[in-house]
């Protein structure tokens, strides 16, 4: 243990802690900007570059950055003297004064640790004047840039590189003109970008944003000839409450119905419900495969979910000679649109160019997994419109309505019943845990006595489970972030030695529901955690609580689908991939 | 072997190469054949002799003639003259500019009078492409007695002995250093060599690299014994293309010779050396940010601790010097840490080499003992001021560093007196600046260099500097107000206390030295408008003596802007009207100053 | 090129290549030691001045004498060429005029080495 003083209080920390954590460990908040860190996530941006948190170390020439900074023995910290206020003002300002002044159209107005900080210090000139940067801005079918508004905080950059492995974003050129940049300031479309949008929800400022697609849906809504169909994601419903001040993980399932009714929509369906579709094809395609291996067959495991699209794009573009290891079922939302346009549309009458499905995502990816050729009829997309639990928040607010004052009310039919096993998807571990539920069942014939499969569960980003399958032991991984996932796959193109049957992965922290398009956490992670909590309260819940008895599907499947890995389900509940390699050649001049 | 009883040392080094040196060693190569003398005068191409403002420069030895500003053409006569017939040709020595008295001897030239040469010690006295040339002076030596007869420990006890202090600026205890390395545990450690001389101006561990390149290859392979390192790496920027051919001819000799490699002189010790080249950012002199580039990152600096010593290049142990540190580490083994520490004052031992610049009559390299005045470099070695000019100023430490004005003339200078004095020691560039400075513009002209070379990470180097720059701008464009001094002092001495890197740390400097010595001239900028060097152009005015003016109108002919006109003055004695110049639209190009043949003009 | 396997072996080279750089090192301070100028003028070549410097270099080798041998113009003793003149540390400077191999041994051995008066010294007078 070291001790030391901070501010005249003697306190004792661990060796190795810095002088931030050391401070926050004693109630003594320090201001910080660049630094970012996901606590037990391992994710970590400390550039120490901003240099905000700036304090007095007695005996110490300069000022030391308090984030970067380890406490030592007898060390005097003092965290608010007038030389370190004027510091950090100073240095915000200076901020500031590289920074356009549109905070009242800035889509981070409000969510901004800029603006925060800039009023918590209490700024109220800019008193340098002088360049501004302007850099080209740029946008994907996720992501927006203005690069004009970077801090040069690095996070997106740390996110990008280190935790997704993706390599898209890197700082370039030098002094006043260092900027985040891609390589060779190439379209962010022509990188190694799997839109996963992390570094939006890392940004502290409007720098990185989402493409807002809210316009797309009241043009929908206000269009007489249309019907419109929302669906929402299991996470989404754990985190809309934080954009009305309703604490992290609070479950508003049953408001947020009452409130898309409200705004218009023909018809509210569940997510949830196109995720036990997922199960039952994506755990058919598991055992089938299982079964070939069992009786001596050629068959390709482990078989890898594909129910996350950043991790999809980020395998076709990394791993092409791999691509016929993951599952092909779609994800839930393309399963989602594929039965509605299809079954749902024939069930009700209404001609698929008269119906517009909405999905509400806690992720940014999504925006352009709808937009792949192999998801449309006839130029029609399966899914029209993916709009974030963000935008969710902000459509509502335009209709005035406050989520807390909503009642709850449930679901359409028949797209809109689900299990608890449809829930849990939205937390990293959850389609494993659910894809076990009913292949235990399937194979074994057995009924499961212990639905939760803990071993699965938590926020720890590699996570491995053998499940005794009655005798059969199945070996199982799931993991989060891309960089995780890179290392799987390379494990896997060694010759897979742990000898895994099955692996999850997600690109996002804690899964979708630290997703880029959630309400920003700010590097809160005990907000990822709470919601994490919530999804399996929602779960716990449930009634039914496997995929193969929820009783919609079951419906589905006997009107509709056959079986599961059926004729038919193949050709609208299954897809194929793509090899995207070639895309990541930068185009010389 | 031939017994040369003449030898004509031929400097070699970049400044007088693109001076035509090369020619002058091919033109005395066929010469002398031509006379058949081949045989008793040797032909030597060295490093720098340091007296560039004189270069080229051919020295003839046994006699000590020092031939200066020597062209190809010159050859024929020092052949014929000196060599075959004695007699020393005049007219190409050195002439004292005091006593306007030849003076054949660089020992007897106030240039090399106080000089003490160390780290430059075999620098225009041997062949560098021929190890044994360094050998006979008695390289290798002192790698053979740490290999041979001394403990890693030892080595390191006696650098720390010495007190030989960092010499690339900011003067860390080399022996500590070291120290610090050899207690790390791991399997791979590296000495790194930092070759990235950044500040404009300075060109020390250049001419070391070129004049004796061995010295540097021996000091890492003793280093690389104290610290327990079998690889080092030179990052060089490849700027320095001669530095970098006559450092891989003596890495490679030193393989054949077995000095580098397997087993070096049969001691079992293992060492060789790679070459990495940087693309010349000053930044990349920062240790970390030099450790990123190497490893192919980004050139920027990161957050120490860890220092290198516990995870530097490929995250093993490694320790970074600079040249000129690597330089004296030799001597010091073979002369001993006392004779060394006998030199210099009690916290800067030894001595350090300033590359002299700006106004000042001896232009060059030098190399004096620690404790030295300022004095003593300006007026004795320096040769005083270009013109006969009044001294203002003297800037210091490069970029990083400070002006010192005439108060500081007679302070003993070394890395601590130079500090208090508000500048440093940096890598050794020492830019003389006459009356024709000018403060406010000298402070700009750095802080555009640091905004060029900062990397960008951190807030205070990025924005700061650019707007310290933009508010020194606005004060030499006469646009400046009290409040902008008060903000510059401010935001100077924030940067200077937040920036993350000593390029950061150290930029504000300029500004803050000349405010404290010249804020006279700040005011005078700020409040009367005037720049008093005449160097702000926006402060000028060009004013016509309407007596002296005969009217004949060649100003306004010349005037691109069309700003003279004739008045209806006529001045007694004079024919035609006197011209005025309009200040609103004259743009102070000097055309019409240049062009009066009758003085009427004047810059007020 | 044998490689270098010991400090012995590396001290062994450099006393072997030393003589390299004798001209340059005792340039450097030739106070310190017998400084030998010769005259080679038109004159004192034509006397043979060049063929008594080369022989009185190798003598000094032979005797051990620290010398340095420099050329200089005509000393204006042109009827006493070759002529020389020794300088040694702490002494006169002396001229010897119509030094031959014989005499030039002579200097060396008993002048140089023995500190004798010899024959053929121009007096300072006659200068």
């Amino acid at each position: 243990m070291i001790n030391l003083t901070i501010d005249n209080k003697p306190i004792q920390v661990e060796e190795g802690t810095t002088i931030l954590k050391a401070a926050h460990q004693n109630g003594i908040n320090i201001p910080t900007l660049c630094y970012f860190e996901l606590d037990g996530m391992k994710f970590e941006n400390k550039p120490g570059g901003c240099r905000v948190c700036m304090v007095e170390v007695k005996g110490r020439r300069n000022l030391a950055p308090a984030c970067a900074t380890d406490c030592m023995e007898g060390m005097e910290v003092l965290t608010h003297t007038p030389r370190v206020i004027n510091a950090r003002k100073t240095v915000v300002e200076l901020i500031l004064s590289d920074h356009p002044n549109d905070c009242l159209q800035c889509e981070k107005n409000g969510d901004c640790e800029l603006q925060s900080l800039a009023r918590r210090l209490g700024i109220k000139e800019i008193p340098f004047q002088g360049e501004q940067s302007h850099y080209n801005p740029g946008q994907t079918l996720s992501v927006c840039r203005d690069m004009d508004k970077c801090v040069m905080c690095r996070r997106c950059e740390t996110m990008c590189n280190q935790f997704q492995s993706v390599g898209a974003l890197s700082a370039v050129d030098r002094g006043f003109n260092a900027v985040v940049n891609t390589a060779f300031d190439q379209k962010l479309l022509n990188t190694s970008c799997v839109d996963c949008g992390q570094c939006v929800q890392v940004c502290p400022v409007g720098a990185l944003t989402l493409v807002d697609n809210i316009s797309d849906v009241q043009r929908a809504l206000a269009d007489p000839t249309k019907k419109v169909i929302v669906h929402t994601a299991p996470a989404v419903r754990v985190a809309l409450g934080e954009e009305f001040g309703m604490e992290p993980g609070t479950i508003v399932t049953g408001q947020m119905a009452a409130a898309l009714r409200r705004i218009g929509f023909d018809y509210v369906f569940d997510t949830d419900w196109s995720a036990d579709l997922t199960i039952m094809e994506e755990g058919t395609e598991l055992l089938g495969r299982l079964r070939k291996v069992l009786n001596g067959e050629q068959a390709t495991l482990p078989i890898f979910t594909s129910c996350c699209p950043a991790w999809v794009k980020f395998y076709e573009k990394n791993f092409p000679d791999m691509l016929e290891y993951p599952s092909s079922a779609k994800s839930p939302q393309q399963m989602f649109g594929a039965a509605a346009k299809n079954y749902f549309a024939k069930k009700v009458g209404i001609k698929r160019e008269d119906m517009v499905v909405v999905s509400v995502m806690p992720c940014l990816a999504k925006k352009s997994e709808l937009a792949r050729e192999e998801f449309s009829v006839d130029g029609n997309r399966d899914v029209d419109i993916s709009i974030s639990t963000r935008e969710l928040a902000h459509l509502m607010k335009q209709f005035n309505i406050d989520l807390g004052d909503m009642p709850e009310e449930d679901f359409d039919t028949p797209l809109g019943e689900s299990t608890g096993a449809g829930v849990i998807f939205g937390a990293t571990g959850g389609v494993m845990e659910a894809a076990l539920r009913t292949a235990y069942e399937l194979q074994t014939k057995k009924k499961l006595e212990r639905l939760d499969f803990v071993d699965v569960r938590g926020l720890e980003g590699v996570k491995c489970a053998t499940i005794d399958f009655d005798g059969l032991p199945v070996k199982v991984a799931v993991c989060y972030g891309l960089a995780n996932a890179r290392a799987m796959m390379e494990e896997v193109r060694n010759g897979n030695p742990r000898g895994f049957h099955a692996i999850e992965v997600m690109a996002c922290p804690g899964g979708c529901i630290g997703g880029a398009g959630q309400p920003y956490h700010h590097g809160d992670s005990s907000i990822i955690r709470r919601r994490m909590e919530a999804i399996y309260r929602e779960d716990a819940g449930k009634p039914i609580r496997k995929s193969h008895e929820n009783p919609d599907i079951l419906t589905i499947y006997k009107e509709y689908y056959g079986e599961p890995c059926g004729h038919l389900s193949h050709e609208q509940l299954h897809t194929h991939y793509f090899d995207r390699s070639d895309k990541l050649e930068v185009v010389s001049e | 072997m031939t017994n040369y009883n003449t030898h004509i040392l031929i400097c070699g080094g970049t400044g007088c190469k693109s001076s035509n040196s090369e020619q002058i060693v091919e033109n005395f190569k066929s010469l002398l054949a031509q006379h058949n003398m081949q045989d008793e005068v040797q032909v030597i191409k060295t490093g720098c002799f340091g007296f560039c403002e004189q270069g080229p420069i051919v020295k003839v030895m046994p006699d000590n003639t020092f031939y200066t500003q020597v062209k190809p053409e010159d050859v024929q006569r020092i052949v014929e003259e000196h060599i075959i017939k004695g007699r020393k040709v005049t007219e190409l020595l050195y002439t004292n500019p005091e006593t306007q008295k030849h003076v054949s001897d660089s020992k007897h030239m106030e240039f090399y009078k106080k000089q003490v040469r160390i780290a430059l010690r075999n620098c225009g006295f041997i062949d560098p492409e021929n190890i044994e040339e360094s050998i006979a002076r008695g390289g290798y030596e002192a790698l053979g007695k740490c290999l041979t007869e001394m403990t890693p420990e030892e080595v390191i006890a006696v650098m720390k002995a010495s007190g030989l202090r960092g010499r690339g600026g900011a003067g860390f205890p080399t022996g500590l250093k070291w120290e610090l390395c050899a207690k790390n545990k791991a399997d791979q450690k590296y000495v790194i060599c930092n070759a990235d001389e950044g500040d404009p101006g300075a060109f020390m561990d250049r001419s070391i690299l070129e004049g004796d390149p061995n010295s540097i290859v021996e000091a890492m392979a003793i280093c690389g014994y104290a610290i327990g390192a079998t690889k080092g790496l030179v990052y060089i920027r490849a700027e320095y293309p001669l530095a970098i051919d006559r450092l891989k001819i003596a890495i490679n000799q030193a393989r054949e010779y077995g000095m580098l490699g397997e087993d070096i002189m049969g001691t079992g010790f293992n060492f060789d050396i790679e070459l990495r080249y940087g693309a010349g950012a000053f930044v990349c002199g920062e240790e970390t940010a030099l450790i990123h580039s190497m490893e192919g990152k980004r050139g920027e600096p990161t957050l120490k601790p860890p220092f290198p010593a516990v995870s530097g290049y490929m995250g093993k142990p490694s320790n970074v010097n600079n040249v000129e540190t690597f330089a004296n580490v030799p001597v010091i083994i073979t002369k001993g840490a006392e004779w060394f520490s006998s030199i210099g004052t009690e916290k800067s031992k030894g001595t350090k080499v300033f590359a002299l610049a700006g106004q000042i009559n001896n232009v060059g390299l030098i190399e004096v003992p620690m404790g030295i005045t300022l004095r003593e470099i300006i007026y004795e070695i320096g040769g005083g001021i270009k013109g006969g000019r009044q001294f203002k100023a003297v800037q210091t430490g490069g970029p990083s560093g400070g002006c010192l004005t005439t108060r500081h003339l007679d302070t003993p200078i070394d890395y601590d007196s130079l500090v208090a004095a508000g500048s440093m020691m940096g890598s050794g560039g020492m830019v003389v600046m006459d009356e024709t400075s000018c403060m406010p513009a000298i402070a700009k002209f750095y802080l555009e260099f640091t905004c060029e070379e900062s990397c960008g990470k951190c807030t205070p180097c990025r924005i700061g500097n650019k707007r310290l720059c933009e508010i020194l701008d606005k004060i030499t464009r006469g646009e400046g107000t009290m409040d902008d001094l008060q903000q510059l002092r401010n935001l100077a001495s924030v940067i200077k206390d937040t920036a993350l890197c000593g390029l950061g740390q150290t930029s504000p400097n300029p500004v803050l030295s000349t405010l404290d010595n010249f804020w006279d001239e700040y005011v005078e900028h700020v409040k009367d408008k005037k720049c008093r060097a005449g160097v702000c152009k926006k402060l000028l005015s060009y004013v016509i003596d309407p007596e002296k003016c005969i009217g004949c109108g060649k100003c306004a002919k010349g005037c691109p802007t069309d700003s003279i006109t004739r008045t209806d003055y006529i001045a007694p004695g004079h024919k035609l009207a006197s011209m005025v110049i309009n200040s609103e639209k004259c743009i102070k190009c000097g055309a019409c100053l240049s062009g009066c043949k009758f003085g009427a003009i004047s810059v007020q | 090129m044998t490689k270098v396997k010991s400090l012995a072996d590396l001290r062994a080279l450099r006393e072997k290549l030393s003589s390299s750089l004798e001209v340059r090192e005792k340039g450097e301070h030739p106070e310190q030691l017998v400084q030998v100028r010769v005259a080679m003028g038109t004159c004192g070549i034509a006397a043979g001045a060049k063929e008594v410097m080369e022989h009185m270099m190798q003598k000094a080798h032979e005797l051990k004498i620290d010398a340095v041998f420099t050329q200089e113009p005509c000393m204006g003793y042109c009827n006493l060429e070759p002529t020389i003149e020794i300088c040694m540390p702490g002494k006169e400077t002396v001229v010897f005029g119509k030094v031959d191999n014989h005499r030039a041994d002579e200097i060396l051995q008993r002048y140089v080495l023995q500190g004798e008066m010899v024959d053929g010294i121009i007096p300072a007078k006659q200068q």
